[in-house]
């Protein structure tokens, strides 16, 4: 029967009922398209990692997990080094730079030694990187920005020749000759990271122990551990940043439905007397306003969850291959928790008002 | 009828209004006995106390000196909770405007009474059906109250008043929003209701045409019974 009332309850007035939900499902649709860009991200730097085939990767000193913008650039000179150090088949140094305005990153690579360690591209239009201009770009970044082999394209505040769109997976999405971007970014003889093929996989561990006996200080993962530590939790503002927006959620939350269910209350103050005449107690009416919040908030969670599809669709079309949003169901719940939380909060005011309600003064409310 | 033993037991009745600084004295002294089976209109004009007394009576406002007991329970006695179970297990009431629930059609406004009350909800019985079919609302159960007239609303009001067999029936002006005709209606259904099912009720109002439908009437003044009951010629 509760149930029922609460449904009749949110039925009987829809635009109120509405309101409320979109409300609550904005904090949800934040959350959840933060999460999904934090998760698309990551999952395609994984996945782009994944697919070089080194085994070891050899970071400049100071560098994040995720990232090698943050550290001072290795001398190139590492990349012949750690070449000649034991089980050590192949190296190739690569150099990265942030794509202006997006929040992807743009590789400078050795085309021969890169194709070496992480064998040859899978070419679906084109060809490799031959002259200075030449830009590769892989098939996904290709489609989003409706680019062909043949076409030119600007990055870096340059006109590049699209030489050959390649498949995905590798690295980055866009590929360039490493000395071309280390002069155009002012880094020459300067590298963000080298990748390492081992003789043997199995050596791995052993040859990371000696590289880090030997050159103390630098990051050095073995790519199981990179992919390990990929991972939202290991981009420290991301992090804290998602913390800031759970926090936002839950105070919308709040908000939006003390709000929502003060005006419910005050719209049904008759109700109430007459409830209470009826003879309901203390905690049958505050069970009603708690389930109308609770209906309020899973509404919420719902139409937040199908906006945040919406968000990865507008984003693709006003922003192509810059934000990729992944859909993490695994989110849903607890987007949902903090949406239905914030609404319980919310409607706990509201529902002391409710039941202090004097019903006489009540019945006589107009 | 006047040998029953009073259901409803009020002596030294008083009520106190703390309206800012002024004290309004609502009840001063107010003693009255009502058998079971009794239908008790009480009169008066606006302020005489009698919608006070029907607040205390039904356990909607707790007195400020006296003793009340309804149906064998001390309300003067019982604290917020006590007068909420009252108003839950053996006290109805039917109002002026009818107070259905606005968004829930008449079957569901009986079915929450019930369904507070603690009685199953999901069907009516046998006895209530009897009920609903006297009231001539059977046919009207799955319409909500602003598809009802206003004669049907109150017929609904009474059906779910009684759905729980209260021991009391509180009839506050229920002919108050009703026209003559729905008015002369609803008096005959709770004189039938009385008659046939021997349900107590204690009505209040200012109007002495609808006052002498009760077994007896009592006049309220100034927060005081003006005359001893009046018994009526029915």
């Amino acid at each position: 029967m509760i149930l029922k009332l609460v449904w009749e309850n949110v039925r009987f007035r829809p635009v109120r009922t509405l309101l409320s939900v979109l409300l609550i499902a904005l904090p949800v649709t934040l959350i959840l398209t933060l999460v999904g860009l934090s998760h698309g991200f990551v999952e395609g730097s994984e996945k782009r990692a994944e697919g070089i085939g080194a085994d070891i990767v050899f970071r400049p000193k100071g560098s994040a997990v995720l990232s090698s913008f943050n550290g001072d650039p290795l001398p190139e000179k590492f990349v012949d080094q750690l070449a000649k150090e034991p089980h050590v088949a192949a190296t190739t140094g690569v150099v990265y730079q942030l794509v202006s305005g997006a929040f992807d990153t743009i590789a400078g690579i050795d085309q021969a030694s890169f194709v070496r360690l992480s064998g040859p591209f899978v070419f679906l239009q084109g060809h490799g990187l031959e002259k200075p201009n030449d830009i590769l770009l892989d098939q996904y970044y290709a489609e989003q920005r409706h680019v062909r082999a043949g076409g030119t394209i600007s990055v870096l505040n340059k006109d590049w020749d699209v030489a050959g769109i390649v498949e995905g997976g590798k690295l980055a999405h866009l590929f360039v000759q490493i000395r071309v971007l280390q002069d155009l970014i002012g880094s020459a003889g300067k590298v963000g990271g080298v990748y390492l093929k081992l003789d043997d996989p199995r050596n791995t561990d052993m040859v990371k122990k000696q590289l880090d006996a030997k050159y103390e200080g630098y990051p050095i993962y073995s790519m199981k551990e990179l992919e390990a530590l990929y991972s939202v939790d290991n981009i420290p503002l991301l992090k804290y940043f998602t913390y800031a927006v759970l926090g936002i959620g839950v105070l919308i939350g709040f908000l939006v439905v003390s709000m929502s269910m003060y005006m419910a209350v005050l719209q049904r103050t008759r109700e109430i007397g007459i409830l209470k005449s009826l003879g309901a107690s203390k905690g049958f009416v505050m069970g009603i306003i708690l389930a109308e919040a609770f209906a309020l908030g899973l509404g919420g969670t719902i139409a937040g969850v199908a906006l945040s599809f919406g968000t990865r669709w507008l984003m693709n079309e006003l922003m192509p291959a810059s934000l990729p949003q992944a859909i993490v169901p695994g989110w849903w719940p607890i987007a949902g928790l903090i949406a239905v939380g914030g609404a319980l909060l919310g409607s706990l005011y509201p529902g002391m008002i409710a039941v202090r309600q004097d019903p006489i003064e009540a019945l006589a409310y107009e | 009828m006047s040998d029953a033993l009073p259901i409803i037991r009020v002596r030294g009745l008083r009520k106190v209004y703390h309206i800012g600084k002024v004290d309004v004295e609502a009840l001063r002294g107010v003693d009255l006995d009502v058998p079971a089976g009794e239908f008790l209109s009480i009169v008066g004009p606006s302020g005489s106390g009698k919608s006070t007394l029907f607040h205390i009576i039904g356990g909607l406002t707790p007195p400020s000196a006296g003793e009340v007991t309804v149906a064998g329970h001390n309300v003067s006695a019982v604290g917020d909770s006590g007068r909420t179970e009252l108003r839950r297990k053996y006290v109805s009431f039917v109002f002026q405007k009818f107070n259905l629930l606005p968004n829930l059609t008449a079957r569901d406004n009986i079915r929450t009474a019930l369904y507070i009350a603690g009685l199953p909800a999901d069907d009516f019985d046998a006895h209530f059906l009897k009920i609903l079919e006297l009231l001539g609302i059977s046919a009207r159960l799955d319409h909500k109250p602003f598809e009802l007239s206003g004669g049907e609303q109150q017929r609904v009001a009474i059906a779910r008043a009684l759905a729980t067999k209260p021991a009391i029936l509180l009839a506050d002006e229920p002919t108050g929003n009703l026209d003559s005709r729905n008015s002369m209606a609803v008096l005959n259904l709770l004189r039938d209701l009385n008659e046939r099912l021997h349900q107590t009720i204690l009505m209040i109002t200012h109007n002495s045409e609808a006052a002498a439908f009760g077994h007896r009437v009592m006049h309220m003044t100034d927060g005081r019974i003006a005359e001893s009951p009046t018994a009526i010629q029915i």
